[in-house]
């Protein structure tokens, strides 16, 4: 009777912690989300509403969408970069085997260890050390190296032996390196390659630190958000930063979908 | 026959194999070159040249000085600078604490009292606001906190309170940030270590006779702790390199390090003293991987 109470009670009280977590977690984007329907000047409590008439201002803010094209376009060019070096790292140390692999393996993924802002400082340094200006050229190359390390870790996690036997195979039968990656490796592992693309974008177009120091006049989302904020709290942030939250959801789902979907079917 | 051509067919094979070996060292280092020359470009020449910054100060006119520790001892005899250092510990220190101990009980819960098809679910929805822009979150903190905020309006409403609290713009604040992201990570890692715990380790002490306390505090808890480990590496390097977080929550009382680091860029223009700063903080990482690293290595997330 005590066993079945108490097992009860422990049930109970898992699931009230359970509760208490999810609420704890969702209460600040609960607060962000409702509030860019606010009508209203201020996104506080009493809620009134709701309007769309905050995301149209956010849609017709010129310095924000300058912040966004830029961000879409860094994001952009450095996952492709990422996944591209990622991709042709990966292949090589799965598939050859030459001194040193570990190594290097271990050197490629140590960017993952280090702090932003340890890496913008070193770029902002190496900036001044040769006398060139802030620029998003920066950026991307910035957001290649925190990237970088992460599609190399996925692509090589998912380069497996059952398509090592198929290279085998096209090398038999005469095609050249070139010619398998093309025709056999990547098209294999592309639900990989995308997800990687994915994940790399939701993180370079969310990136503040980096990108806030290596750029002054022609400048990334997050930064223009950041200098929104010295205005105080104001529905347009709310609306922008749920804007930002529901593009970051839909690649995330892309990347679950494509590396987890297909092995639990 | 054969046995007469063995040989050459064994001189043969081994020269084709070393051939092989030789191409497998060319095109290996081929497909690797490109990556490794942009991490060593863009990555390690970077940190050496910070390094070189670090050893040589900003003379009073200006210029650059001569190298030495200048920089280093300007640091320690600044009490401001080492305060920002201390409180930089404290905080992680903290919020390491309160978010292992949080998230713990939180990935728990979820991989055994959560019915095994609908674990994913649970966890990705947990960890569903880690993908809100990290300046957002902070900003939607500052929201909730606020004099005429969500937690001051529900307060006065319940008439719990009659004046608003200040509960933003505090040290509180900063760590309250932290810890609401830091529990999301260390749910992710706690969990992702207790779904591969052989369930027949548990079964077989309960058999034996163990209780549900016992059972954990000697099989569960001392196998999870790889994952704890990961979870917490994770959360110093992060929340001590973090300047988003205190720089919108924290207020202007107790400044962190990454704060003053900026501080040295945007008003001092001294990119030596920043230099300087960057690295101590590095090397503060880098003591806490060393004193962690005999966990880090065991866990295989």
């Amino acid at each position: 009777m005590i066993r079945f109470f108490s097992r009860y009670f422990g049930t109970a009280l898992a699931t009230l912690y359970m509760l208490a977590c999810y609420a704890f977690i969702f209460l600040p984007v609960g607060v962000l989300v409702l509030f860019s329907f606010q009508d209203g000047r201020l996104p506080v409590p009493p809620f009134h509403g709701p309007t769309l008439a905050w995301y149209g201002r956010a849609l017709g803010n010129d310095r924000l969408m300058a912040g966004l094209g830029n961000s879409l376009i860094v994001g952009a060019v450095s996952s492709a970069l990422s996944v591209l070096l990622g991709f042709l790292a990966a292949y090589g140390i799965a598939r050859y085997i030459f001194p040193g692999r570990r190594a290097l393996q271990a050197f490629l993924v140590l960017p993952l260890a280090v702090s932003y802002l340890l890496i913008g400082m070193g770029l902002l340094v190496t900036l001044s050390a040769f006398g060139l200006s802030p620029s998003l050229e920066m950026v991307v190359v910035g957001h290649v190296v925190i990237n970088m390390p992460l599609a190399f870790a996925i692509v090589l996690a998912q380069l497996g032996e059952h398509q090592r036997r198929m290279e085998w195979a096209a090398r038999d039968l005469g095609a050249s390196t070139a010619r398998i990656l093309l025709t056999i490796v990547v098209p294999l592992i592309a639900p990989a390659l995308i997800a990687a693309f994915c994940l790399c974008f939701t993180l370079s177009w969310d990136e503040f630190l980096i990108s806030f120091l290596v750029t002054r006049f022609d400048v990334t989302l997050p930064v223009v958000i950041w200098t929104m904020l010295r205005g105080g709290l104001n529905p347009q942030t709310n609306a922008v930063g749920s804007i930002i939250f529901a593009g970051s959801i839909l690649l995330v789902a892309t990347v679950e979908a494509l590396l987890f979907g297909k092995r639990r079917a | 026959m054969a046995r007469t051509l063995a040989p050459v067919v064994a001189v043969e094979r081994s020269a084709n194999e070393a051939r092989a070996a030789r191409r497998d060292r060319l095109a290996g280092a081929a497909f690797t070159l490109p990556a490794l020359i942009w991490i060593l470009i863009f990555f390690a020449a970077p940190l050496v040249l910070m390094a070189y910054f670090s050893f040589t100060p900003l003379s009073p006119t200006g210029g650059r000085g001569a190298i030495g520790l200048g920089n280093y001892r300007a640091f320690f005899a600044e009490s401001a600078y080492v305060e920002a250092l201390w409180n930089s510990v404290v905080t992680t220190a903290i919020v390491v604490v309160l978010s292992l101990l949080l998230a713990y009980p939180f990935a728990f819960a979820i991989a055994t009292k959560v019915p095994r098809s609908w674990q994913r679910l649970a966890l990705a929805v947990a960890i569903l606001p880690f993908w809100t822009s990290y300046v957002v979150r902070s900003y939607a903190w500052l929201l909730a906190l606020s004099p005429s905020g969500v937690i001051n309006w529900t307060l006065h409403a319940l008439g719990v309170t009659h004046h608003p609290l200040m509960l933003a713009y505090n040290p509180g604040a900063t760590i309250l940030g932290f810890v609401h992201f830091f529990i999301m990570l260390n749910t992710l890692t706690i969990y992702a270590n207790l779904v591969q715990i052989n369930p027949r380790y548990v079964l077989a002490a309960r058999d034996l006779g163990a209780g549900a306390w016992r059972s954990f505090l000697t099989i569960t808890l001392p196998l999870s702790i790889p994952g704890v480990m990961v979870g917490a590496f994770l959360t110093v390097v992060l929340c001590i390199g973090d300047y988003v977080t205190p720089q919108i929550l924290g207020g202007f009382r107790e400044l962190l390090l990454p704060q003053v680091i900026m501080m040295q860029i945007q008003r001092q223009l001294d990119l030596p003293m920043a230099s300087t700063m960057s690295l101590l903080m590095t090397i503060v990482v880098a003591i806490v991987y060393l004193a962690m690293q005999r966990w880090l290595r065991m866990a295989r997330l």
